[in-house]
């Protein structure tokens, strides 16, 4: 079955150079810095990017960092609470609009 | 989790044979090619420094990823007569430390002997010691006196600072039962300052993936092995599992060889390559044999010099200095990231 998104192409991901080289190097590149140990360590940036993965909700990106945290040392519950920072900060970012329509609702009712 | 070897469980894997076909059967990049494309091909010993002696395939424990699949139902130990030929062979062969592993090498009733007639030879001694088989029977209660007294340096598996990652590697209860041992080596003055005495862990990945930089986890191990369970230790070894044996028998139930294959070639390092633990080792086996290292001798990828001078009873220094190293696919295990040997990172 055909679906939009496919496990292999995760692999292919540098091949976006093809149509446009130029921006595709120097995304790879800034991309690679990002992720070099400095004020974080690689570990720690990796578990915020499996965070952000969720977050966005990129399969690729999932897939990606499930592996690069495992591969960092990170365990099982180390990546989940991760998972739970990012459901904490959508759900609070739902919630907190909410302050929005209560605002609403006062100024529309009598 | 399996208490079996898979000799016992008599799988297709257990054969070397298998193994080495379905190692073989692949469209992927060869390592071969990886090699002549750096003019490295075929490898060559650099001076031997290390001498390694599989004392036999029996262990108290039944490790998922084990390269050797040891086990209690495993019988295949060295004789005290091997063990002599070993001792003549390294007087002559210029190695610098001796390091025994298995199975569990105390389990071999002539390991004590060994160890006492190596240090006498003067070499540095490593023992590759499970530290379950420490707390294991009263009669190997007293190993660490036993290893202090030898100046013994030990390096020991702990895959993880926690029960459940550790004990889904290494077995039920392992954890608990290695805390208690590094307790003890501890407490007699391993890797206590001033002491001279080295203790030093291996982590290796739980799963079908590369470990991390070693020096980050071995901050992170000593970071939480004090803070919790107030144990010390030297040095971390971060070490790449080899896509052979139980390991292996793991990637192909588990749908990941291919990944994992092209994970350890997409990661290929030059210098690791020049670097490889086999250019200054000799591994000998239970009944022997003498291999490239360890993980040939698992392969029964015998040394490549005449048929008589692979047995340690017709040791030949000269022939063994001049040889050329046999590789295969699992080689991309030591080549891949930083590199991947007995005593870590080669890159």
């Amino acid at each position: 079955m055909k679906t939009y998104y496919n496990p292999e192409d995760l692999k292919k991901f540098g091949n976006i150079s093809e149509f446009e080289p130029n921006l595709a190097k120097k995304f790879f590149d800034y991309y690679g810095e990002v992720f070099k140990e400095g004020a974080l360590t690689a570990r720690e940036k990796s578990l915020i990017a499996l965070a952000v993965a969720h977050a966005v909700q990129c399969p690729y990106c999932i897939d990606a960092y499930t592996s690069d945290t495992m591969e960092k040392g990170c365990d099982e519950q180390q990546i989940m609470e991760a998972v739970h920072v990012a459901s904490a900060i959508k759900g609070g970012a739902t919630l907190v609009h909410g302050v929005q329509m209560m605002n609403k609702y006062k100024e529309l009712s009598m | 989790m399996n208490t079996k070897s898979l000799l016992s469980q008599k799988h297709q894997l257990s054969s070397t044979k298998s193994q080495v076909d379905f190692l073989e059967d692949s469209t992927l990049t060869k390592f071969s090619e990886k090699l002549i494309q750096q003019n490295l091909f075929p490898l060559t010993p650099i001076p031997l420094e290390v001498f390694q002696v599989n004392i036999g395939k029996m262990c108290n424990q039944v490790c998922k990823h084990c390269h050797v699949d040891a086990g209690p139902d495993r019988k295949e130990i060295m004789t005290r007569e091997t063990m002599q030929l070993c001792i003549d062979a390294i007087k002559v062969s210029g190695a610098t430390t001796v390091d025994l592993t298995g199975g569990a090498p105390e389990m071999n009733p002539d390991f004590r002997w060994f160890v006492e007639e190596l240090s006498i030879l003067g070499k540095k001694i490593i023992v590759r010691c499970n530290l379950t088989i420490i707390v294991a029977n009263k009669k190997y209660n007293d190993l660490p006196e036993f290893f202090k007294k030898h100046k013994v340096e030990i390096v020991s598996s702990l895959p993880y600072f926690t029960a459940s990652k550790t004990d889904s590697q290494r077995g039920d209860g392992v954890f608990e039962k290695s805390i208690q041992a590094l307790g003890m080596l501890n407490s007699v003055g391993y890797s206590k300052k001033e002491s001279g005495l080295i203790l030093n862990l291996v982590y290796n990945p739980s799963g079908a993936f590369l470990p991390s930089d070693q020096s980050s986890l071995e901050k992170e191990f000593k970071l939480k092995l004090k803070s919790l369970y107030d144990i010390d230790f030297n040095n971390l070894f971060a070490i790449t599992n080899l896509p052979i044996s139980r390991f292996l028998e793991f990637l192909v139930n588990s749908g990941n060889y291919d990944n994992y294959m092209e994970k350890l070639i997409n990661a290929y390092n030059p210098i690791a390559a020049e670097n490889v633990m086999c250019r200054n080792t000799l591994s000998i086996s239970w009944n022997g044999f003498i291999y490239d290292c360890d993980f040939n001798q698992m392969l029964e990828m015998k040394i490549d010099v005449e048929e008589k001078r692979q047995h340690i009873s017709n040791f030949e220094i000269n022939g063994i200095n001049q040889r050329r190293i046999k590789t295969n696919q699992h080689c991309f295990g030591c080549t891949a990231g930083s590199g991947s040997s007995c005593s870590g990172n080669v890159a």
